[in-house]
């Protein structure tokens, strides 16, 4: 319909092709943003590259900013531990509520509680980071410790990761559910058919189609935890130190680098090395996404943005 | 022998079957009384202490311990700041939704990586967008600030208010496009004039989503926003927000 290129082209064609020229513009920009930031990222962090090497930075266990000593160990150990306690408390959770909501639950019941799934993907992480404060540490402090003989402040690894898994259920139960509806339902009547009963169908024959799908969910989940900062720092102790328990404190690395806005330019190289954080973060991040989004863009799936 | 055999399997499916059933049906609940434990939570304790002079007034000195005064700075800092991203990052992801959703041809290679790129963007922590908003900071001279605040607010907000678009920009059936196209109107014309007004609805559903994540988030705002007690009068002055108020009051109280 563009195709009669006139030597003067009216206004309204001009206004066409001139708009597509920006547009463009505008998508190649904005796809180029990823890879801004992991520059911008990098470009800060070379000073404390220059510094010390990269596994030496990430495996030696001093952290000593004044002394220009940096490193990160205890952080990625906080970080693994908070976000492994996350993982192993929400994953059956999620594993069993999405298949009773997709295989067992009536249609009705399903939609009414999907509305309260999306108000838990909705609540600010400060308001959890509150609750974490008001019930899990005291709860910890009072009852969970002193069950296992345990003397503990509360503010541990443990609190991190149940205030965590909260937070990760809604976005992995809202994928999983989707994944799961992908399932042909032939293969469902199929496997009733030949006599399997409802909990045999799902676990041989639904759990295997949508296996991949799942397994993507939960790193989405997993990146997700990777990334909280505000919740995990208002409760999980912040000592930097490897924890040795779920009842010792930790230091994820997202709260280091939320921590420490306000000494980072006094001390040389501070700011440097808590870019280098968020640039650790960007990369474990942008990888266990890039992965999981290739498993999923197989299945077909939409609506899986979440607020 | 072979009748008892089935009948005792038979038995074992049933209990398995009726174990995962209340487990699922336990896990479900457990995830509603968590939601509820959290929201309880929040009004018991918050609610007695909701006063006129809390929303109305900004804080005089000596608020936090228990003086006069309210944080009116924090809820238009909040409103101020989470606006001028929104209307930002819709400057861009209404464009970008346009064009590959009516220029672009359909599946082309470019289509498919930018939508990628903004389903990983969505996943970046909103942390590391603190983190390269500050390094943006740096790059240009700027204080920590509402303008600041407001670019970074905006770069968080982007992959969510484009993809979520993008979804409903994609159902426009295509004979809209056709008859619009017939008509004899340009694809400019087509976009702006009959996808807009179509979607408008989804549009704006879009544009909460996005404030709405933008408005609660904190973590992004700590190195970008500063802290003050007043109202912010232009855009290169510091500004509170109400996340990063109960953050910081919270984190001071305890240690």
């Amino acid at each position: 319909m563009i195709k009669n290129r006139t030597p003067f082209p009216g206004r309204r064609l001009f206004a066409d092709r001139f708009s597509e020229k920006i547009l463009h513009g505008v998508v190649i920009v904005s796809g180029l943003i990823l890879i801004l930031i992991t520059f911008a990222l990098y470009y800060r962090s070379r000073p404390v590259l220059a510094l010390q090497s990269f596994p030496s930075l990430l495996l030696s266990q001093g952290w000593h900013p004044s002394r220009g000593e940096f490193g990160f160990l205890p952080f990625i150990a906080g970080t693994l531990w908070v976000t492994g306690v996350a993982m192993v408390i929400a994953m059956p959770i999620c594993l069993l509520t999405s298949i009773y909501l997709v295989e067992y639950s009536s249609k009705t019941l399903r939609e009414w509680i999907n509305p309260f799934i999306d108000i838990l993907a909705g609540i600010p992480s400060v308001v959890y980071g509150i609750w974490g404060l008001l019930i899990i540490v005291p709860f910890i402090k009072g009852y969970l410790a002193p069950l296992f003989g345990i003397s503990s402040s509360g503010y541990c690894v443990l609190a991190g990761g149940m205030v965590l898994a909260v937070m990760v259920v809604p976005v992995v139960i809202h994928i999983s559910m989707e994944v799961l509806k992908t399932v042909p339902n032939e293969l469902r009547d199929a496997s009733m058919s030949l006599g399997a009963t409802k909990w045999q169908t799902v676990k041989h024959v639904v759990m295997r189609r949508a296996m991949p799908g799942i397994v993507a969910a939960m790193v989405l989940g997993l990146s997700r935890a990777f990334g909280e900062t505000i919740a995990v720092l208002m409760v999980v102790g912040n000592l930097a130190r490897v924890p040795k328990s779920v009842f010792d404190p930790g230091y994820p690395l997202p709260a280091l680098i939320a921590n420490n806005y306000g000494e980072m330019l006094s001390i040389p190289l501070y700011d440097s090395a808590l870019l280098f954080a968020a640039l650790l973060l960007l990369l474990v991040v942008l990888y266990f996404n890039i992965v999981s989004r290739m498993i999923l863009s197989g299945t077909r799936w939409s609506h899986y943005y979440y607020a | 022998m072979v009748q008892g055999g089935v009948i005792i399997t038979m038995h074992k499916h049933a209990i398995e079957e009726n174990v995962f059933r209340v487990l699922m049906i336990a896990s479900t609940l457990l995830i509603l009384s968590v939601l509820l434990l959290i929201l309880g939570t929040i009004v018991i304790k918050g609610l007695p202490y909701l006063s006129w002079s809390m929303i109305t007034q900004a804080p005089k000195s000596g608020y936090y311990l228990g003086k006069d005064g309210g944080i009116l700075n924090s809820i238009l800092g909040s409103l101020y700041l989470t606006g001028g991203a929104t209307i930002m990052a819709l400057m861009v992801s209404l464009p970008v939704t346009l064009y590959l959703n009516v220029y672009a041809k359909k599946k082309s290679r470019l289509v498919y990586m930018t939508r990628f790129a903004f389903d990983v963007m969505w996943g970046i922590p909103s942390i590391v967008y603190g983190a390269f908003g500050f390094t943006l900071m740096l790059f240009f001279g700027l204080k920590a600030s509402l303008l600041a605040g407001m670019i970074t607010v905006a770069f968080l907000i982007l992959p969510v208010m484009t993809r979520s678009m993008d979804e409903v920009i994609r159902m426009v059936p295509p004979p809209l496009l056709e008859a619009s196209y017939a008509l004899g109107a340009t694809r400019f014309e087509t976009a702006f004039k009959v996808v807009v007004r179509q979607v408008m609805p989804g549009i704006s559903t879009a544009v909460l989503i996005a404030f709405g994540r933008g408005i609660g988030d904190a973590a992004s705002l700590i190195f970008t926003a500063g802290f003050t007690d007043s109202i912010p009068t232009s855009l290169l002055q510091p500004v509170a927000t109400l996340p990063l108020t109960i953050f910081f009051q919270l984190t001071f109280d305890h240690p």
